[in-house]
């Protein structure tokens, strides 16, 4: 708390804050040295900017894993000799093991949905925007927002190391059930594939706590003058509750990750019972242990994790679409209530992924009265923002695009899940391409949307330049082609009872027909792969080259990000930190095109929203 | 070469913009991009209706579904289809009919219009009582089939292992005898780990595919020796985990035999296929099972040919290689008493 009263009371000079005095005296006097400007900075600024890079990164690295394992879907008996030469040993004569197989699977799971679309999206968005939307200088503090960022490179590094040891990387699927993922004797990934993969997830969840609890802590307490809760951008409220939901559930998973640590090696039997392993003839000698409560602890960080992914999108995507139909956003109060609804929801959930685990029906009925009563808050979202777009004065910007395209997803993926969260439905479609189809779509693409949309409309406020927009045009449209070929038809697979997680279905009387479709699918996200490196590309590039800013406000917008410099320092604004006095949706309010929250409520001025 | 020469192209563009003006580029990229917005509804939307022309016979509702229970699992589906359809259809063209038509123009006035209580609430109480509609119908289901099987039911036990599924039939006396992990032995016969000290086991038999009765309602009770597996049931709509320690159940009533649905579907091939649905290894893709669902005579001539895994572990019991042993015949009655439990204990162990 000292140093953000430090921070407070600069006025604006970077400041060297006091915890340093315990870390290190070696470069207390240089502030503005490389190291600690780039690298081991507290600025909210660059840490998101280091998240963001990091996140980038990841997802070309389980964007390619799933290029890998579609090869092996579309071309089941084809070979690839340059595969081996990528991945030697794993895929002798250009084939990949199933062993493999399975560790891609698993790996990308993981990366995906924990290094990019947990740490990548609201790891830099809440870092770059929530100092910068409620008027403070920094995080609460800069110095544990610093440490999440590198528990979250620790973790990376963890998990890279994986993939290179003998047994191979963890290939037990990223919800690493128990048994399997708990006996060497089950999986060669088991071995110390799962203990590296244990170890780098139990890192990350020491980083989505600091960064968790950090971002509550800013946002309840550093807001500027006159920012009261109600007025502050759907962004941050979105942002803040997908803090509280990892803060709250992030520690569930811990447990069960180090309850899995204790079966692996102390002889605990939390997980395991009555087991005989074929492969060594032996029957364990663990009695007792119910593997389902590991799946119980999972999801009550699993169900809500979904959120902590679509939730930052959301609130992007609601300010995007406002901004840029120059209209408010429709129903504040409303967005907020439904955020908060899908919250609290979002915990009481879990178990409607593990229906046909033999829970108690009962007990499950609950559960699907819960999980269908989520979509009434998505619903009144999806409305709201239909509304928002409603004779609005609508500027195609790359971000709008994608704020679009999100909105899309969303509805497709949203549907579905009406599908699944009906348990006697869910019978049916459990575990089949259905699932695999539904939650790509809501959680995986309409995220990733969300995300690309807040890196085309924010990139001018962290580098000072914008990003190409024609190669915008052409990123958008393709990848919003692309999505709806490779995962609209894997319904019909679902459908047809067709299991995920299978290597190859050529013994498979019943799922056969799919093989043109599984090309089809297969070469529909090799294209979209490529469009994204052709969004790294333009990311890369635009950084040092692309067009210079000259206003402080490019998307003329009224929240209080616009009103730093171009290129802000540590601490954002130069002089006193602005005041807010209205509001951040005015616009096209009394025929005005916007009016930036800073500026005081004029005596003409209309009544509010 | 693509990469290059899109990147090439992009950034003549963006020249030009700035050659143009700003203001002229944003109006041109403003109407190309509203107009691919209405024609990505309307290719989407005929796409959409291509796949499923295309892809719709593929899936397993056009054949209906194999089990009574099922049935109800269809019809539920195609109403939620309809309702998240009709939604689905209504929200998309909206979307995108918004985007193409309030695109913007030059001194077009934008509405105020930030909040209206009449439009939130009925967009809330409407998907409200729809949802209603569906949990009530869908919580219906679940209810009649994860409740008790009827009263005649035949019970087959499944159990998963890496990588393949091992079916046991309770026999005459229709108790499956009881059964420990720590007796599984593979090498001599016993590869579910049945008590031979429970005289229930002698008669139970262990075929290689599992055969139901048409019209016969069977009870699955789910095992796993290893790791979790997932009987997977899709052409009759079922599916249940088998989790090492916790046994599950599932029932359904087969509506057509193998053979019937070889004809209904013209399929020679065609065979119910019992699917691993949870992840259990390398070799996961491959734990295939095969159900042979027959007419009550064929099960008959089929479950006599079969012995109880009772000789296999121990052949000298076998009546057909040792006539004078006492018939094993009796055992089943044998096993109902205490006494005979007991007897049967002492005439068994010797052979331990």
């Amino acid at each position: 708390m000292s140093q953000e009263t430090i921070i407070q009371s600069q006025g604006g000079a970077v400041v060297t804050p006091a915890i340093h005095h315990e870390e290190d005296h070696g470069h207390h006097h240089h502030e503005e040295g490389f190291v600690s400007k780039y690298i081991f900075s507290q600025d909210h600024k660059t840490i998101s900017k280091q998240f963001l890079i990091t996140g980038i990164t990841w997802a070309i690295i389980g964007g390619l894993f799933s290029v890998f394992f579609r090869l092996q879907l579309g071309y089941p008996d084809s070979t690839f000799p340059w595969l081996e030469s990528i991945l030697g040993r794993w895929a002798e004569g250009g084939k990949i093991k199933p062993e493999f197989y399975y560790a891609l699977v698993t790996m990308h799971g993981t990366v995906l949905v924990f290094f990019v679309l947990t740490a990548g999206l609201s790891g830099t968005f809440s870092n770059l925007l929530i100092p910068l939307q409620i008027g403070a200088r920094d995080m609460a503090s800069p110095l544990l927002n610093m440490l999440s960022y590198w528990f979250f490179f620790l973790a990376g590094i963890i998990m890279l190391s994986s993939l290179f040891i003998q047994t191979g990387p963890f290939s037990g699927g990223w919800v690493a059930y128990p048994p399997l993922s708990a006996l060497g004797e089950a999986s060669p990934g088991s071995k110390l594939g799962a203990d590296l993969w244990i170890s780098s997830m139990a890192m990350f969840v020491v980083s989505s706590l600091l960064g968790g609890l950090n971002y509550i802590a800013t946002v309840l307490n550093m807001r500027t003058k006159g920012m009261t809760m109600t007025r502050l951008p759907l962004t941050i409220w979105a942002f803040f509750f997908t803090a509280v939901l990892g803060v709250l559930s992030f520690p569930v998973l811990f447990s069960g990750f180090i309850l899995l640590l204790f079966d692996r090696h102390l002889g605990t039997s939390f997980y395991l019972s009555d087991i005989y392993l074929q492969s060594t003839q032996t029957a364990l000698p663990n009695e007792g242990g119910s593997a389902i409560l590991y799946q119980h602890l999972f999801w009550f960080l699993g169900h809500p994790e979904v959120y902590i992914i679509l939730l930052p999108a959301m609130g992007m995507a609601s300010e995007i679409l406002a901004t840029n139909s120059r209209k408010p956003i429709f129903g504040y109060m409303a967005m907020v209530g439904s955020l908060f609804a899908i919250t609290v929801l979002a915990f009481l959930v879990w178990a409607h992924h593990m229906f046909v685990t033999g829970l108690n029906p009962f007990l499950g009925a609950f559960f699907v009265l819960l999980t269908l009563l989520i979509a009434v808050p998505s619903a009144i979202k999806v409305f709201n923002w239909l509304t928002t777009l409603w004779r609005g004065n609508i500027r195609f910007t790359p971000a709008m695009m994608f704020a679009i395209g999100f909105v899309s997803l969303f509805i497709s993926g949203g549907l579905t899940g009406i599908f699944l969260g009906n348990s006697a439905l869910d019978i049916h479609l459990h575990d089949t391409y259905f699932v695999v189809a539904h939650f790509h779509i809501v959680m995986g693409v309409a995220s990733f949307f969300g995300m690309f949309a807040g890196v085309y409309h924010w990139f001018p406020k962290m580098f000072g330049r914008y990003l190409n927009n024609t190669l915008g045009y052409i990123h958008f449209w393709g990848t919003l082609v692309c999505a709806y070929i490779i995962f609209w038809p894997m319904h019909y697979e679902g459908l047809a009872g067709m299991p995920r997680r299978y290597y190859d279905f050529s013994i498979w009387e019943s799922f056969k027909q799919f093989g043109d479709l599984n090309q089809v699918i297969t070469i529909a996200s090799i294209l979209s792969f490529a469009l994204q490196l052709l969004f790294v590309f333009n990311f890369f590039y635009s950084i040092f080259k692309g067009r210079k800013l000259d206003t402080k406000n490019p998307w003329n917008s009224t929240t209080l990000e616009w009103t730093t410099p171009i290129n802000a320092g540590h601490g954002n604004w130069p002089g006193e930190i602005p005041e807010v006095h209205r509001w951040a949706y005015d616009y096209g309010k009394d025929g005005v095109d916007f009016i930036p929250q800073t500026q005081p409520v004029g005596a003409e001025e209309s009544k509010g929203h | 070469m693509i990469f290059l020469v899109i990147f090439q192209i992009a950034k003549a563009s963006e020249y030009v913009s700035v050659l143009r003006g700003e203001k002229k580029a944003r109006e041109q990229a403003n109407k190309i991009n509203g107009f691919l917005m209405l024609a990505f509804l309307v290719f989407g939307l005929a796409g959409a209706w291509y796949c499923n022309e295309l892809l719709g016979k593929e899936t397993l509702f056009p054949q209906g579904s194999a089990s009574i229970e099922g049935e109800e699992i269809d019809n539920m589906f195609m109403w939620t289809l309809l309702f998240t359809g009709l939604v689905f259809l209504a929200t998309q063209i909206a979307l995108f009919w918004f985007a193409f038509r309030y695109q913007e123009k030059e001194g077009r006035k934008t509405v105020f219009f930030a909040h209206s209580n009449k439009l939130e609430a009925i967009w809330t109480i409407i998907p409200a009582i729809v949802l209603t509609v569906l949990v009530v119908m869908g919580l219906r289901h679940w209810f009649k089939i994860t409740g008790d099987p009827p009263k005649d039911s035949m019970v087959v036990e499944i159990t998963g292992q890496q990588f393949g599924w091992t079916y046991r039939y309770p026999g005459d006396d229709g108790i499956l005898g009881k059964k420990n992990y720590k007796l599984i032995n593979g090498g001599e016969n016993n590869p579910l780990g049945q008590d031979w000290q429970d005289a229930a086991n002698y008669d139970d038999v262990l075929p290689t595919n599992m055969y139901l009765v048409t019209g016969k309602p069977v009870k699955l009770v789910i095992n796993s020796k290893d790791v979790i597996h997932d009987v997977g049931l899709p052409h009759f709509r079922l599916k249940m985990d088998a989790v090492p320690g916790i046994p599950t159940t599932l029932w359904f009533t087969p509506k057509w035999t193998t053979e019937e649905m070889r004809k209904r579907l013209n399929k020679p091939e065609f065979e119910y296929e019992i699917v691993c649905d949870q992840l259990c290894g390398a070799s996961h893709y491959s734990m295939r099972g095969i159900i042979k669902v027959v007419t009550q005579e064929e099960y008959d001539a089929e479950l006599a040919k079969l012995k109880p895994n009772y000789f296999a572990a121990f052949p000298d019991k076998d009546p057909s290689t040792k006539k004078e042993v006492t018939p094993v015949a009796d055992a089943p009655e044998a096993a109902k008493t205490t006494v005979a439990l007991v007897e049967n204990k002492m005439a068994v162990k010797p052979t331990l």
